[in-house]
């Protein structure tokens, strides 16, 4: 067995065994679905129905409020509107809607007062302004001789078709199912970055700080150590994620048949969902899903992951073998986590709006933040030259950026006790080997 | 005798501080090899580029008649100074794990470890993590995995610290049992009585530079001073004393005796030893008489010192 091989299983096998590894893969799906099941729950929950108090002294709105789970209405229009006003936040109701006689429809929309000591909530108030202002129109309308339903009959209503340039149909529904998909893909990238990017750093420290390092660099290359460390690691990786989204989907599935909830985490597909059928064309949604660029996402997803993860992890590499422990780890660390944050927000907030824009098609070149950016790019559909340009972009950068990692990989373990800083990593790049 | 190793005119940097300058050394095969030096010396830098760890600048290492390079890392085991293992993985998959790296099979290994724990008495270790273990046992352990793939060449750095006085005998027996079957053994060390007990050769290191080599007998005959201590019975002393300072140097002596005698540290110079002792027979009994041969340590701090005077 080559070195590099038994260097990888070494890693796989110590990461996987490790007890925290285990209880984490485990834990974590049951810790989500509880989370999941607790918003499903808390937001199953009907809030209590307030009691609002209508003094309608032009009695021709009562009528129109109509109760919900939130509020029922009773009429106070006999009651003094001091004495109202006097109770109001008491058991009996929570607030006063008053409606004055007035000389006209004009002035009568002026003066209604809702008296509470609570806010009122936004969707509450318009509700309410609506079914009055609605009641008023028509009054209008009638006042001024207009025949209300001619005006209904004349109101235009304008819903337009979206199509492609070959003339085939396309519904708005289908960019949720293209921003989920991307960013499922570009959030899939950035967890796993992070997770076992830390880890690869948490095992370079391990090995300095058990000071194993001299004895194991003295028989293989720092570079093998330091690839089989990332492979190794990324393999006990792609197992937990994998693990996850098995015990996911289970979980999933029982939830949803026992208890027939839904989950959060489907609730973005739901409202694509959701969409096409007001669209009424949820046949369109299913082949244009069989549209997409399912071959391409798959092929890139798979690339920009491996050269992300790589790029990102030998940094972590290198930040491990340059500091003595993880204390001192931070202040390399920042500069690491900004552009992955970068990218997904540029993602989140740019692509969605203007996937090609200027702003989301130079991201999706930049390497570090490109394996996201560009992976949500690809659902909206990008030429081949520029996504194959981005990875011809990442590859390269990932390779130089291993050979400077790898540098400071190897000086840096054989240091001890000294916090470097920034300008004696440089240093160290003018060091022969 | 052929010289297994040949560090020739080595130079090692670190940006602008020099810590190999030309370095040249020749270790003899089959012997103890002591490579001596105070703190910062640059031995631990020669060490790794014997180790190939890092690489010279300039100069060549030829290992038994070959340019070092990647084959030859199976031939040469290597205890470092800053040691240590995995915490949390068993001793025994540790033990392979780092013999299969030296280029061993998993069977090779497992045969050569099952021997080595038989040697050591520590059968009962396999399963066990390292963070069970005790200081001096993990040692141990650290001492098999140095010694595991039968290398020609061992480079042990300050091998017996962390030993108690029992394991580290035990350790030097072994050290010993390996030279016996044809290894070569590379040792440094400040610990002056063990290179005097160990090793058939030396070298001594100090700022970057090497400044002795040869035989460890070679090197005593070198630095000897023709100082006699001597022990004598007499009744007239100061016939004596002037017998004495017409010729020789002669200074107070402090030695270990049994006898009341007059003891004196005496310098012949070109002399030979007889004319003192002859003089010395004339005058009185003499009870001690003994060449003052100085030891690795005396050797060393001397060497260091008028280094740093000039």
């Amino acid at each position: 067995m080559s070195a590099l091989t038994l260097i990888i299983k070494r890693e796989f096998i110590a990461k996987v065994r490790n007890k925290s590894f285990i209880v984490m893969t485990f834990l974590s799906p049951l810790i989500f679905a509880g989370i999941a099941l607790l918003i499903g729950y808390l937001g199953s929950l009907k809030a209590d129905q307030k009691t609002i108090a209508i003094h309608d002294e032009t009695g021709l709105f009562f009528h129109d409020f109509k109760a919900d789970d939130e509020h029922r209405f009773a009429d106070y229009s006999q009651t003094d509107v001091k004495t109202l006003q006097d109770s109001v936040g008491g058991h009996a109701y929570e607030g006063v809607l008053v409606i004055p006689k007035a000389a006209s429809n004009a002035e009568l929309q002026q003066s209604i007062v809702y008296y509470s000591d609570e806010d009122p909530g936004i969707m509450f108030m318009e509700n309410i302004e609506d079914v009055i202002a609605r009641r008023l129109t028509k009054d209008n309308y009638l006042k001024s001789g207009l025949d209300s339903l001619k005006i209904q009959q004349a109101n235009a209503d304008v819903s337009i078709k979206l199509k492609k340039s070959s003339g085939e149909d396309s519904i708005k529904g289908i960019n949720w199912l293209k921003i989920t998909l991307g960013g499922l893909f570009g959030y899939l990238i950035m967890m796993f970055i992070i997770i076992y990017g830390n880890m690869v750093m948490r095992s370079v420290i391990e090995e300095k700080t058990n000071r194993i390092i001299e004895i194991i660099i003295s028989s293989v290359k720092p570079f093998q150590l330091m690839m089989g460390k990332i492979i190794g690691t990324s393999l006990a990786g792609v197992l937990q994620f994998s693990i996850w989204a098995i015990i996911g989907l289970v979980i999933m599935a029982v939830a949803t048949s026992l208890f027939g909830v839904d989950m959060p985490s489907a609730q973005a597909s739901t409202q694509a969902m959701a969409m096409a059928e007001n669209s009424g064309t949820i046949q369109v949604l299913i082949r244009e899903a069989g549209n997409l660029p399912i071959i391409t996402m798959i092929v890139s997803f798979i690339i920009f992951f491996v050269g992300g993860y790589f790029l990102y992890s030998s940094l972590y590499a290198a930040i491990g073998a340059a500091v003595d422990n993880e204390t001192d780890s931070q202040q390399f660390l920042l500069p690491i986590m900004l552009p992955l944050i970068l990218g997904v927000y540029i993602g989140f907030f740019t692509v969605i709006n203007d996937p090609h824009g200027g702003v989301a098609t130079t991201f999706s070149f930049i390497p570090l933040t490109s394996p996201i950016v560009m992976l949500m790019r690809i659902p909206f559909g990008v030429p081949w030259w520029q996504i194959v340009l981005s990875m011809a972009i990442l590859f390269a950068t990932f390779l130089g950026v291993v050979w400077f990692a790898a540098k400071i990989y190897r000086i840096g373990i054989l240091m001890y006790g000294k916090k470097p800083t920034w300008k004696e990593m440089f240093k160290w790049m003018r060091y022969s080997n | 005798m052929t010289n297994i190793l040949e560090v020739r005119n080595v130079v090692k940097q670190y940006g602008d501080y020099t810590a190999l300058n030309s370095v040249s050394l020749s270790v003899p095969k089959g012997s103890i090899y002591g490579l001596l030096g105070p703190n910062g010396a640059g031995k631990t830098s020669l060490i790794r580029i014997i180790n190939q760890i890092t690489y010279p600048d300039s100069g060549e290492v030829v290992l038994d008649g070959e340019k070092l390079g990647p084959k030859h890392i199976g031939h040469i085991g290597y205890l470092p100074e800053e040691r240590g293992l995995y915490k949390s993985m068993k001793v025994g998959d540790q033990c392979l794990y780092l013999a299969q790296l030296k280029g061993l099979s998993h069977a090779e290994a497992k045969q050569q470890l099952e021997y080595w724990f038989d040697r050591l008495e520590i059968k009962g270790w396999w399963n066990k993590k390292i963070q069970e273990l005790s200081k001096g046992m993990a040692q141990k352990i650290q001492f098999v995995v140095t010694v595991l793939h039968k290398p020609k060449l061992l480079i042990f750095d300050e091998p017996f610290s962390g030993f108690d006085p029992v394991n580290a005998n035990i350790i030097k027996d072994e050290i010993l049992a390996l030279k016996k079957q044809g290894a070569t053994i590379i040792f440094s060390t400040h610990r002056m009585e063990s290179v005097e007990e160990l090793c058939d050769d030396i070298a001594l290191i100090h700022k970057s530079n090497k400044l002795i080599e040869g035989k460890l007998i070679d090197v005593k005959r070198a630095h000897r001073t023709q100082n006699f201590e001597v022990g004598i019975v007499t009744d007239n002393v100061e016939g004596l004393m002037y017998d004495l300072t017409q010729q020789f140097m002669v200074s107070q002596a402090d030695f270990k005796s049994l006898n009341d005698e007059l003891k004196l540290s005496i310098q012949i110079g070109d002399a030979r030893p007889n004319e003192l002792l002859s003089l010395l027979t004339n005058r009185g009994q003499v009870t001690h008489f003994v060449e003052k041969i100085p030891s690795v340590n005396d050797i060393f701090i001397r060497t260091v010192t008028e280094k740093v005077e000039v």
